[in-house]
């Protein structure tokens, strides 16, 4: 996890035999080097070792319920956007026990989860990625109640960002002020810069771990010119964006109109699946289920992502709240863009896409929101 | 008679094809342990020695197609303190329930060389629209873990964590990227119940709805959506009226897309 930040780098300039040293210090120090792969027809993250396992001239296609792999006419290691997975699996896994209890002769006995010394180096953590880990750290961390679990976990991980180059068809960062460009919460962050047959990455500490770890690989200071065409990379990568969202007065917007009749609009398309909310890297509900086995003698509480799209979500007693799947999907999108300020100080929407590539029928956020303004009278849209 | 400090257990089977009570034998390593706090009192499929009811725990498995079996049921129902259903043909009415959208008489007539033996119902019904039912065991067949769940449930006294959501809850949380968004594949996951672990979608196949409808199925959408990748109403009518065929849900999408 990136202590205070360092002084920022000139920016020093290595090649792909350069990430393949990085990814091999990484690993010597003990990491478990998880980035982008892959793997049925999508990028994915999961374990790598090689600059060979990365999806080499490969490509994403995004829209709204659509996501295809295209080949690319260069060798670029990161020419995509996110995929269906995020870093939210790894911090805050789908399925979890947390603990376990034994019936004895004298009562209970209860059995805490062992810590656990994994120690994850993310590769090519995106600028709205970076983000949403500094809200699910509020989330998780910032409150009287700590997750444990996740502090352990989040507290080991070595961030190796990459900036974006290829904006996909459903990315919004620009529109959240969340990216493209990464400029804090990274260890290294990597401009990649291919022209004219030459394959570099520009590399920036933003931290003294990261510092460390650049000192251990080859590299040599960036020049202005690589300096320049770093810095050209996010600029016209936040001129692609393939979608907008218009966030003034978003926050009133959306609290003022629980009866709007786009909500009911919107219910008879939304399957209730709950697809958003899990490819969602700041969603981070979660239910807990308890089994005791068949002799009663032992029992363990596990802990699984959950959704506000399930009926079980707002379940009291004498039934859910929420039955309709437009109020299901009114909580959803409140949550994301307006109530989340309430609640934690921030949006809770990055802009990365992902509900709206991942959902079956293509429901998007920023069309919901654009539907909802544009119905009402110039001054209630923009209170 | 002595009372036995045990639950007594007792499996019943109507119309079906067994399969759900070899899930229940494919549970090896806990039957023993089972055996140890369940007195199996009728369980035909696994051993020829019954005990009387009244039954702790009854499961059921298969549907009601005949006229016998609409009095049997009430029988088992008034010997079991606790009725179970398992499988897609007790919960939904099963594949036999493809007959509810036909004559039963040309079935009959074109299967059997002497039909006036026949003594059969119109339609396959499921175990709960003849007697009370005290948990509905989705699946086609159920999962083996799943039906401990609900066992270990049952003698502890609580309820059991069987959830009602789509697969696609499931799929996401096993970490597979959706093969209706990345493949154009049409997959029934998200109106289906969760509790097979998304396993097709794990092997880049659509869900074929083995656990039928989810909580609150929108599949009138799903079906657009389906539209939109290519399927002809005639698939979306076979996708729909499989095991779970007669389950309400299913029952009306596929309906809506017969001609
Ligand atoms: S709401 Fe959608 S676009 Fe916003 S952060 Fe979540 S998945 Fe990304
Ligand atoms: S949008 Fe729903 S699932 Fe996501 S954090 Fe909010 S309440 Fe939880
Ligand atoms: S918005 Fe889309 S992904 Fe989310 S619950 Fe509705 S249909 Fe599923
Ligand atoms: S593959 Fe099927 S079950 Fe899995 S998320 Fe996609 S639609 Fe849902």
């Amino acid at each position: 996890m990136p202590e205070a930040q360092v002084p920022a780098s000139q920016g020093s300039i290595m090649d792909r035999e350069g990430l393949q040293a990085l990814l091999d210090v990484l690993t010597s120090r003990g990491f478990g080097v998880v980035g982008p792969r892959v793997r049925d027809e999508a990028v994915v993250y999961e374990p790598i070792r090689n600059v060979a396992d990365l999806p080499e001239g490969w490509t994403d296609r995004q829209d709204g319920g659509r996501y295809r792999l295209e080949r690319r006419e260069d060798r670029a290691l990161f020419g995509y956007a996110v995929g269906p997975h995020s870093w939210k699996q790894f911090l805050f896994p789908s399925r979890q026990r947390l603990w376990q209890a034994r019936r004895t002769e004298t009562g209970l006995e209860f059995l805490e989860e062992p810590s656990r010394d994994e120690r994850w180096a993310f590769l090519g953590v995106r600028a709205c990625e970076l983000c949403a880990i500094a809200i699910q750290d509020r989330v998780f961390l910032g409150g009287v109640h700590r997750d444990r679990s996740y502090a352990e976990r989040r507290q080991r991980v070595f961030v190796v960002a990459v900036q974006c180059a290829e904006p996909s068809g459903t990315c919004f960062c620009v529109s959240m002020q969340a990216g493209p460009k990464a400029t804090c919460g990274f260890d290294l962050a990597l401009t990649e810069l291919l022209h004219a047959g030459s394959h570099r990455f520009l590399v920036e500490a933003g931290s003294r771990v990261g510092q460390e770890v650049l000192a251990a690989i080859p590299h040599r200071p960036a020049n202005e010119d690589e300096r320049r065409a770093a810095e050209k990379v996010t600029a016209l990568a936040a001129a692609r964006m393939g979608r907008t969202l218009e966030t003034r007065g978003i926050r009133e917007l959306l609290q003022s109109h629980p009866e709007h009749p786009r909500w009911e609009e919107v219910a008879s398309r939304c399957l209730s699946c709950g697809n958003c909310t899990m490819v969602c890297p700041t969603c981070f509900c979660s239910t807990v289920e308890d089994h005791s086995d068949l002799s009663g003698k032992h029992t363990e509480r596990m802990r699984l992502w959950d959704s506000c799209f399930t009926l079980g979500f707002s379940y009291l007693h004498g039934g859910s709240v929420r039955k309709e799947i437009r109020s299901r999907y009114r909580q959803w999108m409140t949550h994301k863009l307006s109530t989340w300020f309430d609640q934690f100080g921030s949006s809770g929407c990055v802009g990365c896409g992902r509900c709206i590539t991942w959902c079956p029928v293509g429901i998007d956020i920023t069309e919901e929101a654009r539907a909802m303004r544009s119905s009402l009278p110039e001054e209630t849209a923009h209170v | 008679m002595p009372t036995s400090p045990r639950p007594r257990l007792a499996v019943w089977k109507f119309a079906s094809c067994d399969g759900c009570q070899l899930s229940f034998l494919d549970c090896e390593d806990e039957l023993l342990s089972l055996a140890g706090e369940v007195e199996i009192g009728y369980f035909l499929e696994a051993s020829g020695r019954t005990l009387p009811g009244p039954y702790d725990l009854s499961l059921v498995e298969g549907s009601i197609t005949t006229p016998e079996d609409t009095q049997r049921i009430r029988e088992v129902r008034r010997l079991s303190k606790r009725l179970v259903t398992i499988g897609a043909c007790a919960t939904a009415g099963g594949i036999q329930a493809l007959r509810n959208f036909a004559r039963i008489e040309d079935f009959v007539s074109s299967v059997y060389a002497s039909p006036e033996y026949i003594q059969t119902l119109e339609r396959s019904t499921p175990i709960a629209a003849h007697v009370p039912v005290d948990f509905e065991l989705r699946g086609c067949p159920i999962h083996p873990l799943q039906l401990l769940e609900v066992i270990s449930a049952f003698l502890a006294g609580r309820s059991p964590a069987i959830p009602t959501y789509s697969v696609c809850i499931e799929c996401k949380r096993a970490g597979n990227p959706c093969v209706l968004v990345s493949r154009g594949v049409a997959c029934l996951g998200p109106v289906t119940q969760a509790g097979c672990g998304a396993i097709c979608p794990g092997y880049a196949r659509g869900c074929y709805g083995c656990y039928g409808p989810m909580e609150s199925p929108n599949t009138p959408s799903l079906a657009r959506a389906w539209r939109a990748l290519g399927s002809s109403r005639r698939d979306l009518l076979r996708a729909f009226r499989t095991f779970n065929a007669g389950a309400e849900a299913f029952r009306r999408e596929s309906e809506a897309n017969a001609d």
